[in-house]
């Protein structure tokens, strides 16, 4: 504060009270409607003194769309895509940072184009090759004539078939595929002295033991950030997981949202649907509040 | 910048980034290019070859009325959501850096919504935007039928716009509230002593500073507008009432799957890249110059 402006701190007061009331009023409205019971839940204006049902509509919400195993899914689905961007995108920016080879410029390049198209717009071929995700590779084959070649010499007809729908991996790769992060550390790894790597060369380290021993220990803030970010970011998604566990064995707590929308014909059921929301929307949350550092900082280098 | 000492062995170099080729290759560049090729011909969906047929699936979806409506309302859509989003977060973010007392809860908690799923933003704005619980349920206690996001076209859009802007508001937020903690106290305190008031200081220093997140936010909320709708519009209103909600991504779903039309679906895809890639460009190129960068 620089000058005495009371009129203006009140109002200022006043809008950042709304504010508040707008970014935090529909979570409390999702848990307040998740402690009434049907009655209650449906009276018009919903009364804000929170009910007595709570747990019980927890406990119906969990059960009704067998949510125990889909917050494991989410957890696994989450903590795969963040590990696999961590450990993807600090190979990918050590290469490019480190060494010097024919093509860099290229491959610099092919990375970067990634950033521009999101999963959601080539989504139905994204689809047919997570049915078999050797496809490409297959359809390699037959193109170069390779298939006809093997096929006339041992007489065995290739075919490369690898299903990944219903499985982590399929879940999981797909959202890797993109370049988000290796920029962020390539950024980083370009602030590293060269005196360091001199040194570490002088006493003899190959670039695998510097990348281990000095590179990864330095990005440890990085990482935390980019891990932060990836995972909210993967538990939040939606579209691909609906499309690619068609068995609900495999789905994930944010798809199970769909099955707690009440059904129309009698009273609807918000209070189990709030109860279920809330379950999916706590553990993104906790992150958010326990990683607030992390998650500023992950937004806003992963996106610049 | 360029590093000066690097490692000689450069085949174990290209070792590292192969790991992320394969993986752009396969799930990345095949699919976008499998895009392009389905909707230059006439994809059978149950297998079977398919047929060259060049630009017909393109002038088959520009001739749709349906095509044009999901174009014309995903950019409503992004134009309306994106302006409150950011217009919020900006306001929100410029009154929390003048750090009166609590501006560090405001700080914290106003960047809640960005945690939430949007699908779960959607079911909670499902409920507080019912018609017949929830809270807009007490204005058609008064006025019966006044709102029905069911069956009014303009109220699903209402409800899809809310649900998303309250999520990307606190995403604007914390960029805003960083761009303006980036500008130096001394700047702000100078000025002061010259005499500018808390306006004045706002419109000639801290916003022209924050122009780069502005134009930055700005391609970021429209992009995220086309992708991230979906989740939305499944959980909210199935694309209806008649078609009034039918983004562009939640249509190329549904006609890709639903209606088995792969080539239909992969031409809207490439139409869809082609405006995102447009409407990035154009901001770069139009939008850039008026900028100032630090």
């Amino acid at each position: 504060m620089v000058e005495r402006t009371p009129i203006l701190n009140f109002f200022t007061h006043v809008i950042l009270f709304l504010g508040f009331i707008v970014a935090v009023g529909p979570l409390a409205i999702v848990a307040i409607a998740a402690s009434h019971n049907l009655s209650e839940v449906n009276q018009v204006p919903m009364s804000l003194v929170p009910g007595t049902d709570f747990w019980i509509n927890i406990k119906t919400a969990w059960t009704t769309a067998n949510l125990g195993p889909k917050l494991l899914n989410s957890l696994i689905f989450a903590g795969g895509v963040a590990a696999g961007k961590v450990i993807v995108s600090a190979l990918t920016a050590f290469s490019l940072v480190y060494f010097r080879y024919p093509g860099r410029g290229f491959i610099f390049w092919l990375i970067f184009v990634t950033l521009m198209l999101p999963l959601e717009v080539r989504i139905v071929p994204t689809y047919a090759v997570a049915a078999n995700v050797l496809s490409p590779y297959q359809a390699i084959l037959d193109v170069t004539g390779i298939t006809w070649l093997i096929e006339r010499i041992s007489g065995i007809q290739v075919s490369l078939d690898l299903g990944l729908l219903n499985s982590y991996p399929g879940l999981i790769l797909p959202l890797v595929a993109t370049a988000t992060g290796t920029f962020l550390y390539r950024q980083f790894f370009l602030t590293i002295p060269d005196e360091l790597t001199e040194a570490a060369r002088m006493d003899g380290a190959g670039s695998l033991r510097f990348f281990i021993d000095i590179l990864l220990p330095l990005s440890r803030t990085n990482m935390a950030a980019l891990g932060t970010i990836m995972f909210l970011w993967a538990w939040n998604q939606y579209l691909w997981p609906l499309l690619v566990t068609t068995d609900p064995s495999h789905a994930t707590a944010v798809t199970e949202l769909k099955q707690l929308i009440p059904n129309v014909g009698g009273l609807p059921e918000w209070h189990i649907a709030m109860a279920g929301t809330l379950i999916v929307m706590v553990p993104p949350l906790a992150v958010v509040v326990l990683m607030q550092r992390w998650v500023v900082r992950g937004v806003i280098a992963t996106e610049k | 910048m360029e590093k000066r000492t690097t490692f000689s062995k450069w085949s174990v170099g290209i070792l590292f980034a192969v790991p992320q080729l394969l993986l752009i290759f396969t799930f990345f560049y095949w699919p976008a290019g499998q895009a392009i090729f389905w909707s230059l011909t006439l994809q059978q969906p149950w297998g079977g070859g398919n047929i060259w047929v060049g630009l017909d699936n393109f002038k088959s979806i520009l001739a749709n009325a349906d095509y044009w409506n999901s174009v014309t309302i995903s950019i409503i859509f992004a134009a309306i959501s994106t302006s409150i989003s950011m217009g919020v977060a900006l306001i929100l973010a410029a009154l929390t850096d003048r750090q009166l007392k609590g501006s560090k809860f405001y700080r914290v908690v106003l960047i809640w919504p960005y945690g939430i799923a949007a699908p779960a933003s959607a079911m909670a704005f499902r409920f507080i935007l019912a018609p017949e619980a929830g809270f807009m349920s007490v204005v058609n206690h008064y006025w019966p039928g006044f709102w029905d996001p069911g069956l009014d076209g303009t109220a699903a859009m209402a409800s899809i716009i809310a649900a998303f802007s309250w999520k990307y508001t606190g995403y604007s937020f914390i960029f805003f509230l960083a761009a303006f903690q980036a500008i130096p106290r001394s700047l702000i305190e100078a000025a002061a002593m010259d005499g500018s008031g808390v306006i004045r200081r706002f419109w000639d220093i801290q916003f022209p500073m924050i122009t780069p997140t502005i134009f930055f936010l700005l391609v970021i909320n429209i992009t995220e507008s086309f992708q991230d709708s979906y989740g939305i519009v499944d959980i909210m209103t199935s694309g209806g009432p008649h078609n009034s909600t039918n983004l562009m991504v939640y249509k190329i779903v549904f006609d890709g799957f639903r209606g088995l039309d792969y080539s239909g679906a992969a031409a809207q895809s490439i139409i869809l890249m082609l405006l995102i890639i447009v409407l990035t460009i154009f901001q770069f190129r139009f939008i850039e110059r008026r900028v100032h960068y630090r």
